[in-house]
């Protein structure tokens, strides 16, 4: 069984459609890069796979489970790493990562584990607010994968990384880590680098939907026009 | 170089993953409730504006009222609707570092019995109003309070504890329910005053006998039951809404 199956999946804010039968199928172990505009529906695309909006019209499968009526059993396999890093500006960074741990069921040897991976374990005291944003971002990175997560959401996950940060996350969230993974990217050289299957959303809907050796960076780079 | 990767069964990972455990409702309720004191006692948004907002109003009132002291009904009167006003303060703030930081989400993510968040607010608004009580009922004493509190002070905690429940409970729906509107403030103070007002009603009724001058009654039977009976009302119509506020 895929551990991603999507097919005419809708979502809808009000009026606005912010997809429209979108499809697609990804198997375990595999990563599906997203492109396309902003406002093409990435986001939410992510969010709906992450549980936390509910399908309009479609069937969505994650890790087996059909959304939103097993979302409780698919909860606490995922990890999502949105633009909000889902972190408190006035707690630390381990205090953070260990109330994240509590909700999860990690000890808090998991804790000082990845904090010391992302290199900010000599930061890990001092308030959220205090630290830059690329730091914010690491910190992000492991909460995403404090729980060990079979599938990860990535919402442009180098953003404010510099190279030396992008190598210190790339073993947890890279292709290395072994995790299925859906990444939003507008990096096509990059993107298609990490791709099994490329989708590529337009106003909502699926402009392209294929087998990343089958896609070039033209045709990434169309999807913006 | 490309990492593209051979498909895998889905059971393959499981023996490879770290330790995980689904957490119990009470282990949640006090990552929440930890992190909630943390926050506050970091940003100190909410506990002082409204201890501030109830001495001050209880200054108006003595120099307004042109009075030395007060009893009986108008006192109680007086320490409950400024009490009501300033949980109202505290109402507002509850969810918005949740709304505002992605704590929702955060939470939401997580393997965990929804009501977990409820139960924690409620803890939370109670910690609040009990803090308040502490500076405020004081303040209350010394203003304008005529007889003295030491005797009627034990049937005043009866009296406060069973209306911060219902204060808290009902607090804590409303604010889940404006916290995502953009008028959030005015929406939670207009939704939580009037379900707040048998609160105030019960806990001023109850209260008024332990201000009179003799303070030779206790607080009638009929208002502590009123207030119980409010809280198990609202208690039980927040543990069946809440999931629904959360969720999308």
């Amino acid at each position: 069984m895929p551990a991603l199956q999507v097919e005419g999946l809708a979502r809808h804010y009000g009026e606005r459609e912010a997809l429209a039968g979108v499809s697609l199928s990804l198997n375990d172990g595999q990563t599906l890069v997203v492109f396309g505009p902003n406002g093409a529906g990435k986001s939410t695309l992510l969010r709906v796979l992450a549980t936390l909006l509910r399908p309009h019209a479609g069937n969505v499968r994650v890790l087996g489970s059909r959304l939103p009526e097993q979302a409780w059993a698919v909860r606490g396999r995922i990890g999502l790493l949105a633009h909000e890093p889902l972190l408190y500006r006035e707690l630390t960074a381990r205090e953070n990562l260990c109330y994240h741990a509590r909700l999860h069921g990690v000890s808090e040897t998991r804790v000082d584990e990845l904090l010391g991976a992302v290199a900010m374990a000599d930061r890990a005291c001092e308030p959220l607010r205090t630290l830059s944003r690329g730091m914010v971002q690491r910190v992000a990175v492991a909460r995403a994968v404090l729980h060990d997560p079979e599938l990860l959401l990535l919402d442009e996950p180098y953003a404010n990384l510099d190279p030396a940060a992008v190598d210190l996350v790339e073993p947890l969230i890279g292709a290395g880590s072994g995790r299925t993974r859906v990444i939003c990217s507008h990096d096509p050289s990059g993107g298609l680098a990490e791709a099994d299957r490329v989708l590529g959303l337009r106003a909502g809907q699926a402009a392209l939907a294929r087998a990343a050796a089958d896609v070039g960076p033209d045709a990434i780079a169309e999807l913006y026009r | 170089m490309s990492a593209r990767t051979e498909a895998r069964p889905l059971d393959e990972r499981s023996s490879e993953r770290t330790a995980v455990t689904t957490p119990r409702t009470g282990a949640a309720v006090r990552a929440l409730l930890r992190k909630e004191l943390l926050v506050e006692l970091r940003t100190l948004e909410s506990v002082p504006g409204m201890a501030l907002f109830a001495v001050t109003t209880f200054v108006v009132f003595h120099f307004a009222l042109n009075r030395n002291s007060v009893e009986g009904d108008l006192a109680a009167g007086i320490l409950w609707v400024t009490l009501l006003f300033a949980a109202i303060l505290g109402v507002n703030r509850l969810f918005v570092a949740d709304a505002d930081q992605g704590g929702f989400d955060g939470f939401l993510l997580a393997p965990v019995n929804r009501s977990a968040m409820l139960f924690a607010k409620v803890l939370t608004l109670l910690a609040y109003l009990a803090v308040l009580e502490l500076v405020a009922v004081p303040a209350f004493a010394l203003l304008l309070l005529g007889s003295s509190l030491g005797r009627a002070l034990p049937d005043l905690v009866a009296v406060l504890a069973l209306a911060d429940l219902g204060v808290a409970v009902i607090g804590t729906l409303v604010a889940a329910l404006a916290v995502h509107t953009r008028a959030r403030d005015l929406l939670g103070a207009l939704l939580a005053l009037p379900l707040l007002v048998p609160v105030v009603i019960g806990g001023a009724r109850a209260t008024a006998p332990l201000f009179s001058p003799t303070h030779v009654t206790a607080p009638a039977a009929r208002w502590l039951l009123t207030l119980g009976l409010y809280d198990l009302v609202f208690g039980l119509i927040a543990y069946a809404l809440f999931d629904f506020l959360l969720e999308d």
